[in-house]
């Protein structure tokens, strides 16, 4: 998969979170985004996910600019899973309903048909027993491997998912990163806003430090970890693995 | 005589609740027979009209029925035209929300009969009851549908939107079944609040319940056995809609 920016700014007020960024990244399966809170991981990944608009530059995806037009943004967002930290599922509806609203109202699926994509998907991510549970219900793992599961029912191109772990205590974050890593597997490429360093390692094909405005470097996990280019992923990742 | 009190921390048992409930019930019934039977009943005379009163009570239950709905139409129309960022459409609902609220109903049905309708001669006085109803009820009903709308978290419209549906559709499917959840009990309340509002068409001449204990207590003289089958009349629709409200209150509520 390929992502490209070109000269890319997205302000709210008066803080420039992305201040001109051009950026080209090609990579087999994952590409992790971390970085220091602020520093504009999670708008470089709105962007992607054609949730905001930019307010200058262009951003490409395998090659074709991403429309300006919030109805052309829409189509592109149904061919793409996305997963935010939390609160992603709707309260009023079961696991299950949450799964086939879009393959109902979006993708146009019979009713048997989605009935049976989501029997599937929760099957394959260990949730058939929860199927028919509002999220009230599940626990906070539960509930981001069901988001995951209604994401990749609609065999999106790829998946986006910010920060998906960031909410849930260290047992259920393992069993979430389990889910991703199984992901990779399945080929279908993942661009992660994440800051489990240890996840980031293991499974990205590549690393990209985004802060201050710009994305710093953007290297391969091994050499991002083991040898870090720039003075400010340098502290960094110091800070961080301080502990 | 330490059961007769409900605290926090040492509520009172469950049988010293259902013997007051007994007790005040049995002193208050009598304390009303007292007065019955003090003054000069005529209960005769006013059960001869008893047909009069039914025809009211029916005509109120027909106006707060159809009220019910087209202000709940209203309400939702100028809920969503006030979160439109087209701004005609926007001041619009602004413009009847805050006016409709900043006056009396009486004003309303006054200026809605003889400085309206009759101006454009319509004369179909039912039709036009409902409507100042369902205007008056409708600018309370957009703001409860308002707040509704605003309490639901913005995560839920990206989610919305990262899944591809239309703004239609995130209204349909996401965001109003949870407002109605989130609004049912006050909405209960409105429309109580607007069974009891529709006493207020007697002064233009409907012949709803009011009006008809009105035509009772002219016809027969007697204003305690006209009035209070009214009041009972009354409390006969909005008793089980609050303790309706009530049930909704308990049942509604999910884990967020």
């Amino acid at each position: 998969m390929r992502i490209g920016l070109v000269n890319v700014t997205k302000a709210f007020g008066a803080n420039r979170v992305l201040d001109g960024v051009s950026f080209e990244a090609e990579f087999g399966h994952t590409l992790a985004l971390v970085g220091p809170s602020g520093g504009g991981k999670s708008t470089l990944l709105r962007l992607l996910a054609g949730l905001d608009r930019p307010d200058s530059g262009g951003i490409f995806v395998d090659g074709s600019e991403l429309p300006k037009s919030e109805e052309s943004l829409r189509l592109y967002r149904r061919k793409i899973g996305i997963v935010f930290q939390a609160y992603n599922l709707f309260p009023h509806l079961s696991a299950r309903d949450n799964v086939m609203l879009p393959l109902l109202q979006v993708h146009g699926l019979s009713k048997t048909a989605a009935a049976d994509r989501a029997e599937e998907v929760l099957l394959r991510f260990q949730l058939s027993a929860h199927a028919d549970k509002q999220p009230g219900l599940l626990s906070g793992g539960q509930r981001q491997r069901v988001a995951i599961a209604r994401a990749l029912a609609i065999n999106p191109k790829f998946l986006l998912l910010d920060e998906p772990t960031s909410a849930l205590d260290p047992e259920m974050t393992a069993e979430v990163l389990d889910v991703i890593a199984e992901l990779r597997e399945s080929g279908r490429p993942i661009i992660l806003v994440t800051h489990e360093m240890g996840f980031a390692r293991k499974s990205a094909d590549l690393v990209a430090f985004v802060a201050d405005g710009g994305i710093c470097e953007c290297r391969p996990a091994e050499e991002f970890f083991g040898n870090p280019a720039s003075p400010a992923t340098r502290k960094f990742l110091e800070k961080i693995l301080k502990y | 005589m330490e059961f007769l009190f409900d605290r926090a921390e040492k509520p009172a048992p469950l049988w010293a609740k259902g013997a007051t409930v007994c007790a005040l019930l049995a002193v208050y019934s009598a304390l009303c027979i007292w007065v019955f039977s003090i003054s000069m009943m005529k209960w005769e005379k006013v059960w001869e009209y008893r047909v009069v009163f039914l025809n009211g009570w029916m005509t109120t239950v027909g106006i707060s029925a159809a009220a019910l709905v087209l202000s709940t139409l209203f309400g939702l129309a100028a809920a969503l035209a006030r979160r439109s960022p087209f701004l005609p459409l926007k001041y619009t609902a602004v413009f009847y929300v805050e006016t409709v609220r900043g006056l009396p109903l009486m004003f309303l049905v006054l200026f809605g009969f003889y400085g309206v309708a009759n101006i454009l001669g319509w004369n179909d006085r039912m039709a036009v009851g409902v409507l100042v109803l369902s205007l008056f009820s409708g600018a309370y009903i957009a703001e409860v549908i308002r707040a509704g709308i605003e309490s639901v978290g913005r995560s839920q419209w990206d989610s919305a939107r990262a899944i591809g549906l239309t703004l239609a559709q995130t209204y349909r499917f996401v965001i109003l079944p949870q407002v109605l959840k989130q609004t049912l009990p006050p909405l209960a309340g409105q429309f109580s609040s607007l069974i009891k509002d529709s006493s207020l068409l007697y002064i233009v001449g409907i012949s709803e319940l009011t009006f008809s204990a009105q035509q009772v207590n002219s016809a027969t003289y007697s204003t305690f056995e006209a009035y209070l089958p009214l009041g009972v009349c009354y409390l006969l629709l909005t008793l089980p809609l609050s303790l309706w409200t009530k049930s909704l209150e308990a049942r509604v509520r999910y884990e967020t």
